[in-house]
């Protein structure tokens, strides 16, 4: 029960001490070395506490006028917490070697901010008050932009900075209306007596608007594929990996309050999900920069995510509790599973970035015989986003797609969302496999593209080992998905009505993951076994090595390679509907062309067309009462004298 | 009836390689032809086993698993497809999404070993696999989903026995539109015409054949005896829903699926015989054509 007070402070005080030393590397590695312990502190009470069922509420002396400082931590907490703090203490392991490449500048205030955002963002998931819970939510806002900015010499990381403030700030609007109406129909700001009152629907909207936007919602998702690729590389994974899914815990949380939902819940829930899902992955494969393609990818994952939440709540609304557990354990479980393979595939892009000096895919190229480790644990992490069987992706769509299964074979109002379901997930799946297909490619395989990607070198082992931890994980959900169901299936029946049926539910699925599992098992020995009798079968035959074949051209050469633009753009073609991607070409012209050129660029629709526009036009309208503002202290020191008049005839009246 | 199961997978394993046999046969029939002998794929393979191998210097394990890779995920389909009335070796709620995904495991790896050679070909074979068989994973879905609301079973061990010769009389329209968006999907997960075309090797409009232009010996082997199962298990959903027959005896059941599977075998040869290869650009269209096909019948069913 103390544990999580005491991660949290670990976190708090080895930030606090990293702050004050002076040499790198010994800021490091008390930085890096309290997060490991904190997190290790946390996964045990979220463990313990997901093992033995046993939620626990802790009241602590607070000495605020309002809100109080209590903790508390049932299963839906603790899953949470867990898939959070086993990434954190990881990255952070990732980081001590990472950060060694920024020589010359001071990592105190990065580890310190890092630990913060461990720190809150465990405060935010065990918070039981909604004071609390504000203050947290605002000091990982705050943690997580000072993060971003971290290398606030570049143009573009301080932009970034600037449109994750304001969003996280805009964002924060709704949670605040929602825990103000929560707690007037409540009559406090203890989460165990909150009650819809008369708005449930209004409450729901709220909760839609406010978690949406930390968690990424289309077309609340603008700021991530800013902020997220302008961070470190393990801060990235961090914040895509489960930052975010605090909006995700948020929501979920939120259900527990507003009682039966309607129907349309579940279809806001669906809508949301389909188009994140579909419209992310979309993005994300129009990009070459590869952290942001995988920032759009976090998108497309909420998106999956949400799609699960939706089919759950459907599931409720239409009294199957089948549907509804399989739907909440689905969603649920892939915020682990994204945590695990999002975290992996940003430290992956990491030694990338690390090594070649780039972040454009199209400057890559052949780093799997430079970087065999990272290589084979990103293709492990491409496989498992892919939601591809024996990895730990397909386990939670799996769930999700059994449960729109089940929904679809029912009356019409049910299937409908169900088969939206299906048709999104099925597209995002195509889609996700042809994105990673590029991303692991081009990266990794071929022949490098640039001078720095032929001089490439492995990462450090501290990052190797987080890595393969990770890659591990992944593999192991998908290998032994029953045991991963235990893990989530507690924090599905918090969601779920009728804890009973759940129970039954649950057991069913664990069934069926079984033989998913048996089948994933199957197929990875099945393809090493092929391998080995391929090898047999080579022995004492002539193996030759020579070039790739080139249909006689004599002077090949790594340009002529397939770039990542060129491989998406059959895809980005077919939807160029839903895409603005712009091309500037200059093409070869006369009989001895000299200059030719080719560039291509996807801006954010969102950004561009709806946010920047409505954000003009409010500077606009507000720079017109620039005249209030004057500059001078006498003419500020009269609106002081006139307001604090008119207060007090106010109070006269 | 439980060793059914085992003798289906066997015998598929065994006569995968008749299929394109079969569909070779066909083109050579329209082309007035004599065309080579049904059984060619059982000397290529055997020819491909026999032989070494010549490896690119720029590729890694990747190009080497996978082909491996690809067999061992045709081979799982495999295990879950059902011929005839009897249960498929693996069976269980949702093992159609298993299914389905297995197929995105095989073209994963296979994308993934062309890419590794660094040829500007083979870049260009793996872009439009991976465009067009993302377009035809939403058909190949959204029929399943028909013949799932048809029969009120998430496995395909149940639902595609469940389909019967009543049922065809209760909702006809339904089930063939399925079977044609199946039929879509068919032809384009196998690489044929009209959206790849399976002769050529160098032409720059080829999807599948310029897929796997550096693989040789073995490695080639492994991957056109995938390609056959492929076909077989992707076959067996089309022969599920057209030859309805429920007998009860498990092995007239099975030879009627079988015949099924020549007759599909010999639709695709058919299709290829009268049809052109359509241009790329169309190609997504008749994709969405297939999911919309798909869609219509979702409005019929029941």
């Amino acid at each position: 029960m103390m544990l999580v007070p005491i991660a949290i402070v670990l976190f708090a005080a080895s930030g606090l001490a990293a702050l004050f030393i002076a040499s790198p590397r010994w800021s490091s590695a008390v930085g890096a070395g309290g997060a490991v312990a904190g997190a290790v502190a946390g996964l045990f009470a979220a463990f313990g506490c997901l093992l033995s069922g046993a939620a626990w509420r802790l009241d602590l002396a607070w000495s605020l006028p309002i809100g109080r400082l209590c903790l508390q931590m049932d299963a839906l907490s603790a899953f949470f917490v867990a898939a959070t703090l086993f990434l954190c203490g990881l990255a952070a392991v990732y980081g001590a070697g990472y950060m060694r490449s920024y020589a010359g500048r001071r990592l105190g205030p990065s580890w310190m901010f890092f630990n913060l955002l461990a720190a809150s963002m465990t405060l935010v998931l065990t918070a039981a008050d909604s004071v609390l819970f504000l203050m947290a939510w605002e000091i990982m806002a705050l943690a997580s932009f000072f993060l971003v900015v971290f290398e606030d010499e570049r143009e573009d990381a301080r932009r970034a900075g600037r449109i994750y403030l304001i969003a996280t700030h805009l964002g924060v609007l709704p949670l605040l209306a929602m825990f103000l109406l929560l707690g007037g129909a409540s009559g406090g700001t203890d989460f165990s007596g909150f009650t819809a009152g008369g708005a449930p629907g209004l409450l729901f909207l709220l909760a839609v608007l406010g978690f949406g936007a930390k968690a990424g919602f289309i077309p609340l998702h603008v700021w991530l594929p800013e902020a997220h690729p302008a961070a470190p590389s393990h801060v990235s994974a961090v914040m895509s990996g489960v930052m975010i899914k605090t909006g995700v815990y948020g929501l979920a949380r939120a259900l527990t309050w507003f009682g039966a939902p309607p129907p349309w819940w579940g279809w806001t829930l669906v809508a949301i999900g389909a188009v994140s899902g579909v419209w992310g992955v979309l993005f994300a494969l129009a990009q070459h920069d590869l952290k942001r393609l995988l920032a759009y990818h976090s998108v497309e994952n909420i998106g999956i995510i949400a799609l699960g939440l939706g089919v759950g709540l459907l599931g409720v609304s239409y009294g199957s509790p089948t549907v509804a557990a399989l739907g909440f354990a689905g969603g649920l479980l892939h915020v682990l599973n994204h945590a695990l393979f999002k975290g992996l595939l940003f430290l992956g892009a990491g030694a990338a970035l690390h090594a070649t000096r780039t972040r454009d895919m199209d400057r890559m190229g052949g780093l799997m015989k430079r970087m065999p480790w990272t290589g084979a644990c990103f293709f492990v992490g491409a496989a498992a986003i892919s939601a591809l069987p024996p990895f730990n992706g397909f386990i939670s769509e799996f769930l999700i797609y059994v449960g729109a299964f089940r929904s679809a074979g029912l009356e019409a109002a049910q299937a409908a969302p169900a088969i939206v379901v299906i048709l999104s997930l099925a597209l995002i799946g195509g889609l996700a496999l042809a994105c990673f297909a590029k991303a692991a490619g081009m990266v990794f395989l071929g022949e490098p593209r640039a001078e720095e990607a032929a001089r490439a070198h492995e990462a450090g082992w501290l990052m190797r080992a987080s890595m393969l931890i990770l890659a591990l994980a992944c593999a192991l959900i998908g290998l032994a998905s029953p045991l991963a169901l235990e893990l989530v299936a507690p924090a599905a029946r918090v969601l779920a009505p009728a804890p009973g049926e759940a129970v039954a539910a649950l057991a069913q699925a664990s069934a069926l993951l079984a033989r998913v599992s048996a089948a994933a098992a199957t197929l990875a020995v099945l393809a090493g076994g092929l391998w080995l009798w391929r090898g047999w079968l080579l022995r004492g035959r002539g193996v030759e090595r020579t070039v790739t074949w080139d249909c006689g051209y004599a002077r090949p050469t790594a340009r002529m390679q397939y770039t990542a633009s060129s491989f998406a753009h059959p895809m980005i073609r077919a939807f160029g509907a839903l895409l603005p991607t712009r091309a500037k070409v200059t093409p070869p012209e006369g009989l001895f062309p000299k200059e030719s050129s080719f560039h291509s660029h996807t801006p954010d629709l969102f950004l561009e067309r709806v946010f920047g526009p409505a954000f003009a036009g409010a500077a606009r309208f507000f720079s017109r009462l620039r005249w209030v503002q004057q500059g001078r202290v006498q003419v500020y020191v009269l609106y002081v004298a006139l307001t604090a008049l008119l207060l007090l005839l106010w109070k006269l009246r | 009836m439980t060793v059914a199961p085992l003798v289906h997978f066997l015998l598929a394993l065994a006569l995968a390689p008749l299929l394109p046999g079969i569909i070779n046969k066909v083109k050579a029939f329209f082309a007035g032809r004599q065309g080579p002998p049904v059984a060619q794929l059982y000397y290529d393979l055997w020819k491909l086993f026999g032989k070494g191998a010549t490896y690119s210097q720029t590729t890694t394990w990747v190009f080497r698993l996978g082909p491996p890779a690809g067999l061992a995920c045709a081979a799982v389909a495999l295990a879950v497809a059902p011929l005839g009335s009897a249960p498929a070796l693996l069976h269980f709620p949702g093992d159609l999404v298993l299914f389905c995904y297995v197929f995105g495991m095989m073209r994963f790896a296979t994308i993934l070993a062309a890419l590794d050679t660094g040829s500007a070909f083979e870049g260009m074979g793996a872009s439009r696999e991976a465009a067009f068989s993302a377009l035809a994973e939403p058909a190949l879905f959204l029929a399943l989903v028909v013949v799932c609301r048809e029969t009120d079973s998430l496995s395909l061990s149940t639902m595609l026995p469940a389909v019967s010769a009543a049922k065809w009389a209760e909702t006809g329209p339904a089930l063939a539109l399925a079977a044609a968006a199946l039929f879509v999907v068919f032809l384009a997960e196998n690489c044929r015409i009209p959206v790849d075309d399976p002769n050529t090797h160098l032409e720059l409009t080829m999807i599948h054949e310029v897929m796997v232009l550096d693989h040789g010996g073995p490695d080639l082997g492994l991957i056109l005896y995938a390609a056959a199962l492929k076909m077989w298990t992707l076959g067996l959903l089309l022969a599920g829903l057209v030859a309805p027959v429920n007998t009860g005896r498990w092995w007239v059941d099975a030879l009627v699926g079988l015949a099924g599977l020549a007759v599909v075998a010999v639709a695709a040869g058919v299709v290829e015989s009268i049809m052109a290869r359509l241009r790329l650009i169309r190609v997504p269209r008749l994709l969405v054509v297939a999911t919309a096909l798909a869609a219509l019948a979702m409005f019929l069913v029941r």
